[in-house]
């Protein structure tokens, strides 16, 4: 408490430069603040203004609940009803595989992991994290699709109805997808376990609770909020990633069956902005809005969950 | 310290102003460079219409203005040569509409534009009328599959089987029992459309993988066992096997001669012969089918003329 007073008077000690200081700095964070926030703005009032257009010629109806995508058909069709729950789909599915492993991980390194072994996985983690989401896909192009080409020769060997895509599915898409949320979920996790105050965990372990279950029953708990808040980022990432699981996931508009070549609502944007036009465009700005509208939705939903729990941990 | 922090504070500032200072003048700039060019283009054209009056010079001053109308697949190649013209002639501006090829023929033949380009042959009776086909060049479509596969040749009728979903197994065009992995490109991309449109199968096509560039496409089929794709044909390389056509191998020859159907003339229709024409649209037609514009013609992944 004393050397805070001592640092706060040699800041403004003399009264001079006390009010200049103050409010020039006070200035130069509302620009900065102002920034952020005029961003946010010109964004969605972008999508508002190049998503609506297409929205008012083709009908909002045929477009989230029409299941037939042919942009440049001499009667063009733009339902993107199937784009839209292979999105949701392929995230539910990707944080249904991401989050338990990333937790678990967490708990390995907080918890149960040696400090020699940590100091390999932790690094490992982190440079998950930096690797660029092409590279994912790549490797998801030469692991994963072959991998899922074997079995898909072996599954319908038989089918007669079944269309082959090499490999190219909505499998593969949430492989890739689980695995490019893990770093975002193992980080967050582990910080919050790592701030889980000492005494819970000592308190169980002294009530006779086995270390397994205290981690479980104690700790996880405790740290729920941090925990949530890895999963709102991961699915902020799975919903938003493009680049990654445009190389993996063939690319046609089909329905979400785990062995059929799928489109995301980013991926709808990305394969056909270079040469589309008119209506065609427009369109793709909509789906945009679509995707805009799905990310603010779940934001405002997750952080409403946190703050639940929060006020309930208070 | 306490100087130090003022000044450091202070310094920020002054930062954060000059670079706001620094865009707002840079932005001031534009805007006065852009509106002394336009006043540079208004009196570079009152020079042009000074300069065509008197019309002796002509290879130095060429001026004045080329209208084309038509297709929409031949929007690299219109957009690219015109270009690459006014750069080489300043005082000349291009202009280039993408409607379709009936309408920039029918545009050509009603005298709205001078040059109608067309993806396809012309018809007897556009021809009838008064339009000339000069080929500028020729789009060829490949189609690959990968090395392993023993098929080597495909009818019209398989390809567009394979296509549409009717053939799903190599067994039943005479390869292995393996399954077809139908690759092809995304909506709105010239190649689908051209290869669509050449086998009558527009929006018919059942595709498996929808990639969204060319390369995309070859790797694809390059590592997919069963697959086949279309690409241009100017891309093909040895990591894949391009098919012959109806007995056709798809080289630069056979489709220049016309015996590989998967190809379309490029035409940039005139109302009567390019002899006829204006000063300016022969000179155009000289630098499209001299080397400057084959060598576009090329870049753009075409096969050219010469």
């Amino acid at each position: 408490m004393n050397t805070q007073t001592v640092e706060f008077g040699t800041i403004v000690g003399s009264k001079k430069n006390k009010a200049v200081v103050e409010n020039v700095a006070q200035a130069i964070f509302t620009v900065c603040a102002s920034f952020a926030i005029l961003a946010v703005a010109s964004i969605t009032l972008y999508m508002i203004i190049s998503g609506t257009p297409a929205i008012f010629k083709v009908g909002l109806k045929e477009i989230l609940f029409g299941t037939v995508w042919e942009p440049t058909a001499a009667e063009p069709k733009y339902g993107i009803l199937y784009v839209i729950i292979t999105s949701i789909v392929g995230t539910a599915l990707a944080i249904l595989i991401g989050v338990p492993i990333g937790i678990l991980t967490a708990v390995f390194l907080a918890e149960v992991a040696d400090k020699r072994v940590a100091r390999i996985v932790k690094p490992a983690v982190e440079l998950l994290a930096g690797i660029p989401s092409v590279i994912y896909g790549l490797l998801g192009i030469y692991l994963i699709n072959p991998l899922m080409y074997k079995l898909e020769l072996v599954i319908f060997a038989d089918s007669k109805t079944h269309q082959f895509t090499g490999g190219a599915n909505l499998i593969s898409a949430v492989l890739v997808l689980a695995v490019m949320i893990l770093p975002t979920v193992i980080n967050i996790s582990e910080t919050s376990i790592r701030a889980v105050h000492p005494g819970i965990k000592a308190a169980s372990l002294a009530l006779g609770a086995s270390h397994v279950q205290t981690i479980f029953r104690s700790i996880l708990p405790a740290a729920k909020s941090g925990i949530v808040t890895a999963v709102v980022l991961g699915v902020g990432r799975a919903i938003g990633e493009a680049m990654a699981i445009t190389l993996v996931s063939g690319s046609s508009v089909n329905m979400p069956l785990p062995f059929n070549s799928v489109r995301f609502l980013t991926t709808a944007i990305v394969s056909e902005m270079s040469y589309s036009e008119g209506t065609h465009r427009q369109m793709l700005f909509t789906i945009g809005l679509v995707l805009f509208i799905f990310i603010m939705v779940i934001n405002i939903i997750l952080n409403g969950i946190l703050k639940k729990g929060a006020q309930a941990d208070e | 310290m306490k100087t130090k922090k003022l000044i450091a504070l202070l310094s920020a500032c002054a930062l954060s102003v000059m670079c706001m200072t620094g865009c707002g003048e840079t932005a001031g700039n534009n805007t006065s460079t852009s509106s002394q060019g336009s006043a540079a283009a208004s009196t570079s054209q009152e020079s042009k219409t000074e300069e065509s009056s008197v019309e002796d010079n002509k290879t130095a001053a060429l001026s004045g203005t080329i209208q084309m109308v038509g297709s929409t697949s031949m929007e690299k190649l219109a957009t690219a040569l015109a270009e690459s013209f006014m750069e080489k002639y300043p005082d000349v501006t291009v202009t280039a509409e993408f409607v379709g090829s009936g309408a920039g023929i029918e545009a050509v033949n009603s005298g709205n534009a001078d040059i109608g380009n067309s993806s396809r042959n012309l018809k007897d009776e556009e021809k009838a009328n008064g339009a000339v086909e000069n080929i500028v060049a020729i789009d060829g479509i490949a189609v690959c599959v990968d090395t392993a596969n023993t098929v080597t040749n495909l009818t019209k009728q398989q390809l567009t089987d394979i296509y549409t979903g009717a053939v799903t197994n190599w067994s039943e065009v005479g390869g292995a029992d393996a399954p077809i992995v139908v690759v092809g490109r995304e909506a709105g991309s010239g190649t689908r459309g051209a290869f669509e449109e050449l086998l009558g199968i527009a929006d018919a096509c059942a595709y498996a993988n929808e990639l969204d560039s060319t390369g995309a496409v070859m790797a694809k089929v390059a590592s997919t066992p069963g697959a086949i794709g279309y690409v241009s044909l100017d891309v093909v390389d040895d990591s894949v096997i391009a098919l012959a056509l109806e007995g056709v191998e798809p080289t630069a020859e056979n489709v220049k001669a016309g015996n590989y159907f998967l190809s379309r003339p490029f035409v940039m229709a005139t109302k009567g012969e390019i002899s006829e024409q204006s000063e300016l649209v022969q000179a155009w037609f000289d630098y499209v089918l001299g080397e400057e514009g084959q060598e576009i013609a090329a870049k753009v992944g075409l096969i050219t003329v010469r």
